[in-house]
C-alpha cells in the first residue's frame, strides 16, 4: 500500500520475481493465479496503470472485474466500505485501489480485510508506479544488476520536476530510491514545491534552479501539472515553461547523458517538449512496458500466500 | 425536594478557597449547609452519599459542546449528550448553535431547555451570532439572551469579515454577552483536513497553515481594542497554535477582555496521531505541532488559559468511516475531560487539584457569567462532582453514554473516576 511496507530485500525480490514472470512460458505462468478473482476499483481515470494491472493479473491466469466510479453504484453514493464488502461478497480475493482520496487503501482494507494493491491513492502514493521506474532506472544505470541492496544506486542523483506537491508519484520515488543510495533532486516552483517536501524523509533536497538540478543527475524525472489538483491555485503556464520546460536544448546542455523519465500522460509542450519525449534519452515507454512485469510481482505477491515481505 | 448530604469526603471548591475534610448539605437544589465532617446540623432525613476517600468539587463545566438537537439526532441527542456528560462529572454544558437549523432564535433556545429534551444536568444554549451562522445579519441578543442565552457564536465557521465581527462585538457588548470566534481564516484552509506541516506532505492531504488560526485572533483582539470603551468579551474557542495564545497573552496584558480555552487533545495530541488516515483524529482545529501542542501546555500552567474546554463533537460511526479528507471534523470529549486532566495536568505535570478543578468549573462559570456555579459557597446551585481522585482505569469508547463513539482516546489510560454527579441537587449519574 505504501512503499514502506517493502524491505530492501522485499523491493530485491519483486525485481527478481517480475524478471522472472516476464521471461516464463505464458502457459505455465498462465496457472500460478488461475481463476483467481481480482477486483480493479477506480475512482479515477487512468490509462497506463489500470490496462497494466488487468494485463498483469491476467497473464497470471487470474480473472478480473473493474468496477470504475462512472458505472457503478459509486455514482449512487455507495461508500468505499460497501463498494469494497460488496466485492468481496462476489468473491474478490484481492483489490487493486485507484482512488482520489489520499489514504483510501487503508480504509478499504480495514472495512474488507482482503489483501488492497495501491494502484494510486490521491497525493499520496502510486508504489508500483515507484518500483517500475526504479527497474527503468536500473537497466540504464546498473545494467546486467539482479537484485538491490541499500547502495545499489549510491552516487545516483534522480531529479524530479514539476508538481511535487500534488504528485504520489513522487512521495513514492522520494521515499524509495534513497533507500537504495540515491540522492532525490527536488525541483518546481514553491508553489507546487513546499519546502517541507525535504523534509519528507532522509536524501532528499531541494533545488529550484532546473538547470542547476539538471547538472546534477543521472535521472531526470518529470511530472505533469495535474489541473484537477491544484484546487484554485493560479499558475502562469508560460513562466511555468520558461522556468521548467525540459528541452532538447538544456538536456544537451545540462545533461546529454541522463535518463528521462515521465509516469505520464505526458502533455506535450509543457513540461517537456515532443522532441524530448520521443528522443534518444527518454525511457517513457520502457516505464510502461516495465509496469506489466512489476505489477505480475506485486499481485503474485499479494495473492500468493507463501510469498513472505509485507503488502504492497 | 430532596436533601441530600454527602458525608466524610474531602472537599475542593477552588472558588470559595476550601480544601478539607466537610460534609455537605443540599436542600432544594442549593448548598444549604458546609460543615466539619459529623457536624451537619440539617442532615436529619436526608439521603446519605459516603465519600470517603473522595473528592467533592463543584460539578464541572463545559463551556463548548455540540448535542446536536435541534436536527441531527442520529449523531446525538439532548437526553444522550447530557448523559455522557454527568458521567464525566459535568453538571452544565454550553451548547454550540450549529444545529439542525443553527440556533439562532429565543424558540430554538427554549426548546433546547424545555424538560422534554430529558437532559441530565443544565444545558446553557450558545446562540447564532448571526442568522443561519451566515456571516451576514446580526441576530437580536438581548431577545436571545431573555431566553436562555449565554453567549453568541457561528462555531463551526469563523465571524470572517471584520465589519461583521466589529458589529457582532459591538451589539454583544450591549447585550451583555460574550462573542465566542472560532478562529479560522477559511481563505486559507480550503479542502484542508488536517495541520499543514511534514506530516500532511508526507500524507498528501492538504494542510492548515497555524496562521489561519493565529491570523484572525490577531484581527479579532485588534478590534476588541478599537471598542474598548465598549468593553467587549471575545472568547477564543479551542485554541491549538502557540502564536493564537501568544496574542491572547499579550491582549490581557493590555488589559482587554480576551478569554480563551484549550481542549485535552490539544494539549495531549500532535498531528502524529492521525498515523495512517485515523479519523478518530480529525478535528477542527486540527491536531498542531509538538511544539504547538507544548505551547498550550505551558499555557494551561502559566495560567493565560481560562478554561478546558472539550468540544465534543458526536458522530455517527458510518460518517467516520470513510475517506479522510471526507470524514466529518470532531471527536467525543465530555467522559474523558476529568480522567486525561487529572492524569496528565494534576498526575504528570504537577499542577495542583485545586487549579485542574477550576479550569473545569469556577473559571468557565465565570467566564460565561453563570450565576451561582462552580462553586459549593453555600446558597449556590447544588451541583456536585464526587470523585475518586487515586482510581486508575482504562476508557472504553464503546461504553460511553453518548451515541457517538468517535474518540482517540478509546484505551487510554485515565485517572480519576466520577463516583456520582448530583445536578441541583438531584443525582444525576451513579457509577
Amino acid at each position: 500500500m505504501s512503499v514502506f511496507d517493502l524491505t530492501v530485500e522485499g523491493v530485491s525480490r519483486l525485481l527478481a520475481r517480475a524478471t522472472e514472470l516476464e521471461k516464463a512460458d505464458p502457459l505455465l505462468r498462465d496457472r500460478i493465479l488461475a481463476k483467481r478473482r481480482i477486483a480493479l476499483l477506480f475512482y479515477e481515470s487512468s490509462t497506463r496503470t489500470r490496462t497494466s494491472f488487468e494485463l498483469a493479473s491476467k497473464a497470471l491466469g487470474a480473472d478480473t472485474t473493474l468496477v470504475s466510479s462512472l458505472s457503478s453504484s459509486i455514482e449512487k453514493g455507495e461508500s468505499l466500505k460497501d463498494t469494497g464488502l460488496t466485492l468481496r461478497a462476489l468473491g474478490a480475493e484481492a483489490i487493486i485501489l485507484r482512488h482520489n482520496s489520499s489514504g483510501a487503501p487503508w480504509l478499504l482494507e480495514e472495512a474488507t480485510r482482503l489483501p488492497v494493491i495501491n494502484a494510486g491513492d490521491g497525493m499520496h502514493e502510486h508504489p508500483t508506479q515507484a518500483l517500475l521506474d526504479l527497474r527503468t532506472i536500473l537497466t540504464h544505470l546498473r545494467p546486467g544488476v539482479e537484485g538491490v541492496k541499500a547502495d545499489t544506486l549510491a552516487g545516483v542523483t534522480v531529479m524530479i520536476t514539476g508538481d511535487i506537491l500534488h504528485s504520489r508519484v513522487a512521495r513514492s520515488n522520494m521515499l524509495l530510491l534513497p533507500r537504495l543510495g540515491a540522492r532525490v533532486l527536488l525541483c518546481g516552483p514553491k508553489e507546487l514545491l513546499p519546502e517541507q517536501a525535504a523534509g519528507a524523509g532522509p536524501g532528499i533536497a531541494i533545488e529550484r534552479d532546473f538547470d542547476a538540478a539538471l547538472r546534477e543527475s543521472q535521472v531526470a524525472m518529470m511530472l505533469r501539472i495535474q489541473a484537477e489538483r491544484l484546487a484554485g491555485l493560479q499558475l502562469d503556464l508560460d513562466e511555468y515553461k520558461a522556468a521548467y520546460q525540459l528541452t532538447g536544448q538544456r538536456l544537451a546542455a545540462h545533461a546529454p547523458n541522463a535518463v528521462v523519465l515521465h509516469p505520464g500522460p505526458i502533455i506535450r509542450g509543457l513540461e517537456i517538449t515532443a522532441g524530448v519525449a520521443d528522443g534518444p534519452q527518454s525511457a517513457i515507454l520502457e516505464q510502461v512496458h516495465n509496469g506489466v512485469a512489476i505489477r505480475m510481482a506485486v499481485v503474485e505477491r499479494a495473492l500468493v500466500a507463501s510469498e513472505p515481505g509485507g503488502r504492497a | 425536594m430532596t436533601t441530600l448530604a454527602i458525608v466524610n469526603g474531602r472537599l475542593v471548591d477552588p472558588a470559595a478557597g476550601v480544601d478539607a475534610a466537610k460534609d455537605v448539605l443540599f436542600k432544594d437544589g442549593r448548598v444549604a449547609e458546609i460543615a466539619s465532617p459529623g457536624k451537619l446540623k440539617g442532615k436529619n432525613g436526608a439521603e446519605v452519599l459516603d465519600a470517603t476517600g473522595l473528592v467533592v468539587a463543584p460539578g464541572l463545566i463545559d463551556i463548548h459542546v455540540h448535542l446536536r438537537e435541534p436536527g441531527q439526532s442520529y449523531k446525538e441527542t439532548i437526553a444522550t449528550g447530557t448523559a455522557a456528560a454527568a458521567a464525566g462529572g459535568f453538571t452544565s454544558v454550553a451548547a454550540m448553535p450549529n444545529t439542525s437549523p443553527v440556533n439562532d432564535s429565543p424558540e430554538i433556545t427554549r426548546w433546547m431547555q424545555a424538560p422534554d429534551r430529558n437532559a441530565s444536568i443544565r444545558v446553557f444554549p450558545i446562540a447564532a451570532a448571526t442568522r443561519g451562522s451566515k456571516g451576514e445579519t446580526i441576530n437580536d441578543y438581548a431577545a436571545l439572551k431573555s431566553a436562555g442565552a449565554v453567549a453568541v457564536t457561528d462555531d463551526g465557521r469563523p465571524i470572517l469579515k471584520d465589519g461583521m465581527m466589529r458589529e457582532t462585538l459591538a451589539a454583544a457588548a450591549r447585550a451583555g454577552l460574550t462573542v465566542i470566534q472560532h478562529a479560522e481564516d477559511t481563505r486559507m484552509t480550503q479542502g484542508a483536513c488536517m495541520n499543514l506541516g511534514p506530516v500532511s506532505f508526507k500524507l498528501g492531504l492538504r494542510g492548515m497553515p497555524p496562521e489561519a488560526e493565529s491570523n484572525l485572533v490577531e484581527r479579532d483582539i485588534r478590534l476588541v481594542a478599537e471598542l474598548r470603551d465598549a468593553h467587549p468579551h471575545l472568547h477564543v474557542a479551542h485554541t491549538s497554535t502557540a502564536a493564537a495564545l501568544a496574542a491572547v497573552r499579550q491582549a490581557r496584558r493590555n488589559g482587554l477582555r480576551v478569554t480563551c480555552e484549550v481542549a485535552p487533545h490539544h494539549f495531549l495530541l500532535t498531528e502524529e496521531h492521525v498515523g495512517l488516515y485515523n479519523t478518530h483524529a480529525k478535528m477542527n482545529p486540527p491536531l498542531r505541532s509538538a511544539a504547538d501542542r507544548d505551547a498550550m501546555i505551558e499555557g494551561i500552567l502559566d495560567g493565560v488559559v481560562d478554561a478546558i474546554a472539550t468540544d465534543h463533537a458526536p458522530h455517527a460511526m458510518h460518517e467516520k468511516e470513510v475517506e479522510f479528507e471526507n470524514a466529518p471534523n470532531g471527536i467525543t470529549g465530555l467522559e474523558t475531560a476529568l480522567g486525561l486532566c487529572l492524569r496528565w495536568l494534576h498526575g504528570e505535570w504537577r499542577m495542583p487539584l485545586g487549579r485542574v478543578l477550576s479550569l473545569l468549573s469556577a473559571q468557565p462559570a465565570a467566564l460565561l457569567g453563570l450565576k451561582g456555579r462552580g462553586t459549593l459557597a453555600v446558597g449556590s446551585f447544588a451541583d456536585a462532582v464526587v470523585f475518586d481522585p487515586k482510581a486508575e482505569w482504562t476508557y472504553r469508547a464503546t461504553e460511553s453514554k453518548s451515541k457517538a463513539k468517535n474518540t482517540p482516546f478509546d484505551g487510554w489510560a485515565m485517572q480519576g473516576k466520577v463516583r456520582w454527579t448530583v445536578s441541583e441537587g438531584h443525582v444525576a449519574y451513579t457509577a
